[in-house]
């Protein structure tokens, strides 16, 4: 079931708190396993390396949050875990499966920087567009699509068609569309980075409040500490130049969390600690 | 000469009109749409008008220019042949070389799509032969397909064939990087990326395509009967009533020609509109 | 060295220089020609055996394929002339014969081509006019404009002949009555394109020249033009060549006796195959060279604009 090249493990890790308990039963557990992942890209100036032992392991159920400059490799993760890019170095799998095959079997929910609706399609008909791909029938079709657009808040506007929507509604859109055909694992890369500061708290609320509803697995890249701290259970620090991980912090905030934790000395605390970290990575430069 | 000085007079009413026109504000929606389909009207009836007054005026020979009076006569004592001629050019020729060069072209894209090597082959090749004289094969496709419309479709095959393919070809790229990659989060196929993204993407290029052929298919059909015909066809009588100086007659054909090109161009735009409903260059219109 | 194998194109194929060749366009450019010659030389023999069988069995000889081909390929009136006659007679007509001679390709080309060109300068002039009042006039832009488009739906082509009979009946003759065909379908694009590149400067640079309080020549100087001059050339580019196709059918029904086009009216009457098709491959070239030529001054523009991209 294992990735057999799970043999070719880097030496040591690179980061200082990346030792996580990497026991051979996590592998049944853990969501996403991933033992000193590299990959380099061949560009025209040379090799250049987007990420470098990179060790960690996802739990069901967690909300990951990913942070770190521009550069730092946190989208290539994703990208890796979604099987758009292929690693060059080290063993990755998802659900125990080699990426390739979870994508196979759609394993995984994808949300993009921008909501990349289809503009010729009302957003029913692009919540339709997986459940079409995968084959499922008109009537449960009809029937998921109402479900999901109640869970992000778009009821009655499906006839919409994605250019008579706001910036957010059209994110919530493509959210809605990617819990449309029930994977566990939901890879959300920026998903709110173009909306404004009020939108995104909304928005950032309600993903909480749909996460605790379908205890799903999500990974969730942002460049914003307040968002990582408010969202997540676990936020993976890392820096740039090669990517790699330089801290992974364990939240210690209670489940229920409202807007106004992010004014409590517990939520600074976090906050502070990602920040050191996000320095100790800048001070390479 | 006072015929021609009326003329004038009412040309610089009509403009002082239109200037009204032009400088008013509008109350109400369809006021501006009003405005905007009179002031061209005016301009129009005052080209009428113009040389109308300049024929009559100026007592110009019938044979160089006939008033537009005359003309209007002489199109409507002579709806046969015209409808004759507008049936052996237009219906036959000018649809069946336009079905067949615009449907080839579109399927030799598709086939040429998975080969990236073809593609960069024939795609600079073709944006070449669309910028030749491409009308010139005419007199070879007449040898090879005789006088009737079989030879002038042939013609308007080749001259449609071209833009077609390397609009279609550039259009199947249209699709954005990202609405790829959710395609390839679903596992799509081949032909279900092509028929769910990359087609619809690529529409308001193929209708470009279809645009441009419009006018093209007319003109290649008419001067490919400039090398032989049977006795009817609008390129035929053109010529030879051009031969006999009924000029008037030219100029009734003419108005024929002009109608139904504008009538064939405005179909397909009208299409267009309800296919490609979407595009920002339509929905913003 | 350089890998013409199709094999070479799929996509696991390493950046060595063979597949970096065929990355590049070169390649797959000069393969499809290749490919195309091919072709040509299979339909050549197949569309001028019936002719030949026909003559083989009149004369009730023995032949063999080698013979069919050999003689398919160089018949005095193919259907399908072969590449290599179509090169040899382009060879005759513009090296071995005297320039000025009414035999010669470089004749009937210059004759076509000062036309063209002369068509597409006052055609661009006309153009650029145009879309200058249309920027610049409410009325015009809402009179002329769905006028200028109407203006497109005549067939000029198609009236050609009649123009030019109209125009030498008035005094008027020479290139000028083809050169007005020429500007008639080359003003539509360049006006198209102007107003568009006129229109292009967004609203905080005019917003600038306002704060600068600029008058509308110095707007028009200052930033209007030099935002046009990319679509300007673009449109231009499409404006030769329709130009060159406007010169050509000018010169064909009227009896003309120079230029391409009456080049190849003359063949199709005479059923010179070989003739027709040296005179397209002569308009061919003259095409390239135009819009090449456009293309280049393009791009030495946008350099000494500091706009090269």
């Amino acid at each position: 079931m294992r990735n057999s090249s799970a043999a070719i493990r880097g030496q040591a890790t690179a980061g200082d708190g990346a030792g996580l308990p990497a026991d051979a039963g996590a592998g049944a557990r853990s969501v996403v396993e991933a033992k000193g992942l590299g990959l380099t890209f061949q560009t025209g100036d040379g090799p250049v390396r987007a990420l470098a032992d990179v060790d960690l392991s996802i739990g069901r159920g967690e909300f990951v949050s990913f942070i770190g400059p521009s550069g730092c490799g946190k989208t290539t993760f994703l990208r890796v875990i979604a099987d758009l890019e292929q690693p060059t170095a080290g063993s990755i799998t998802v659900n125990g499966m080699t990426p390739q095959e979870a994508r196979r079997r759609r394993a995984y929910g994808y949300v993009f920087q921008a909501p990349a609706l289809y503009p010729w399609r009302t957003i029913e008909k692009n919540i339709a567009l997986p459940l079409e791909i995968m084959g499922i029938g008109r009537a449960e079709q009809q029937e998921r699509i109402d479900r999901v657009l109640d869970l992000v808040d778009l009821k009655g506007f499906g006839k919409k068609f994605p250019w008579q929507l706001s910036g957010g509604m059209q994110q919530r859109a493509s959210i809605a569309r990617a819990l449309a055909f029930d994977a566990d694992l939901l890879l959300m890369d920026e998903p709110f980075g173009a909306l404004d500061e009020i939108v995104r708290d909304h928005l950032n609320e309600q993903l909480l409040k749909l996460w605790e509803r379908t205890t799903k697995t999500i990974c969730f890249v942002t460049h914003s500490i307040p968002e990582a701290v408010y969202l997540s259970t676990k936020i993976v620090v890392m820096s740039p130049r090669p990517g790699r991980v330089t801290d992974i912090i364990d939240s210690t905030l209670p489940k229920e969390r409202p807007l106004d934790i992010r004014e409590s000395p517990e939520f600074l605390k976090i906050a502070h600690r990602v920040r050191e970290g996000l320095r100790a990575g800048h001070s390479y430069e | 000469m006072s015929v021609f000085l009326l003329a004038v007079l009412f040309w610089l009413a009509a403009w002082a009109f239109n200037e009204w026109l032009v400088r008013r504000q509008p109350e109400s929606r369809t006021q501006a749409r009003l405005i905007g389909i009179v002031v061209p009207l005016i301009f129009g009836a005052t080209l009428l008008v113009l040389w109308e007054g300049a024929v009559r005026g100026f007592e110009v020979p019938f044979v160089l220019l006939p008033p537009p009076s005359a003309i209007w006569d002489r199109l409507i004592n002579s709806l046969p042949i015209l409808w004759a001629d507008f049936r052996q050019t237009f219906l036959k020729a000018v649809l069946a070389g336009y079905v067949l060069g615009c449907g080839s072209g579109f399927l030799v894209a598709i086939l040429i799509d998975r080969s990236p090597f073809l593609q960069r082959g024939l795609l600079p090749l073709g944006n070449f032969v669309s910028a030749l004289p491409v009308i010139g094969v005419a007199p070879i496709m007449v040898m090879w397909f005789g006088f009737d419309w079989p030879s002038k479709a042939a013609v308007v095959i080749i001259m449609t064939f071209f833009p077609m393919l390397v609009n279609t070809v550039q259009g199947l790229t249209a699709a954005s990087a990202m609405e790829r990659d959710l395609m390839r989060t679903y596992a799509a196929g081949y032909w279900q990326t092509l028929f769910k993204l990359r087609l619809p993407a690529a529409g308001p290029f193929i209708f470009n395509a279809l645009k441009i052929n419009s006018t093209l298919a007319l003109i290649g059909a008419i001067v490919a009967e400039f090398f032989g015909t049977p006795i009817v066809g609008m390129g035929f009588r053109i010529s030879t009533e051009v031969g006999r100086m009924n000029i008037d007659m030219v100029w009734a054909e003419i108005a024929v020609a002009a109608l139904a090109g504008s009538v064939f161009y405005g179909v397909v735009a009208l299409v267009e509109r309800a296919a490609t409903f979407w595009h920002p260059s339509i929905r913003g219109g | 060295m350089v890998a013409v194998d199709p094999v070479a194109n799929l996509p696991t194929a390493r950046p060595t220089l063979g597949a970096r060749l065929v990355g590049g366009k070169t390649v797959p450019i000069l393969t499809v020609v290749v490919a195309l010659v091919a072709l040509w030389y299979a339909f050549a023999v197949y569309l001028n055996a019936p002719w030949q069988l026909d003559r083989y069995a009149k004369s009730e000889r023995e032949w063999t394929a080698a013979e069919l081909v050999r003689d398919t390929l160089n018949q005095e009136r193919p259907v399908l002339p072969s590449p290599h006659q179509v090169m040899a007679e382009i060879w005759k007509t513009t090296v071995d014969v005297r320039p000025t001679s009414k035999r010669s390709l470089v004749y009937h080309g210059w004759v076509t081509l000062s036309s063209t060109l002369l068509g597409f300068a006052i055609g661009t002039a006309l153009g650029i006019l145009l879309a200058v009042g249309i920027v610049h006039n409410r009325a015009m832009d809402k009179s002329v404009m769905p006028w200028v488009i109407a203006s497109q739906t005549i067939p000029i082509l198609a009236i050609a002949p009649m123009i030019i009979v109209v125009l030498n009946a008035i005094g008027l003759s020479g290139i000028l009555p083809k050169a007005l065909i020429s500007t008639y379908l080359s003003f539509f694009p360049v006006v198209v394109g102007m107003v568009k590149g006129l229109r292009s400067p967004e609203a905080i640079q005019l917003d600038l020249m306002r704060t600068y309080s600029a008058g509308a020549g110095q707007v028009f100087w200052k930033l209007r033009w030099p935002s046009a001059l990319p679509y300007l050339f673009t449109s231009m580019q499409v404006a030769v060549a329709i130009s060159l196709v406007g010169a050509i059918v000018g010169e064909m029904p009227t009896g003309a006796v120079a230029g391409l086009g009456a080049r190849l009216l003359a063949g199709s009457y005479y059923g010179q195959t070989v003739q027709i098709w040296a005179a397209l491959f002569a308009a061919a070239a003259i095409a390239a060279v135009l819009v090449m030529a456009v293309g280049f001054a393009h791009g030495l523009v946008l350099k000494r604009m500091g706009m090269a991209r």
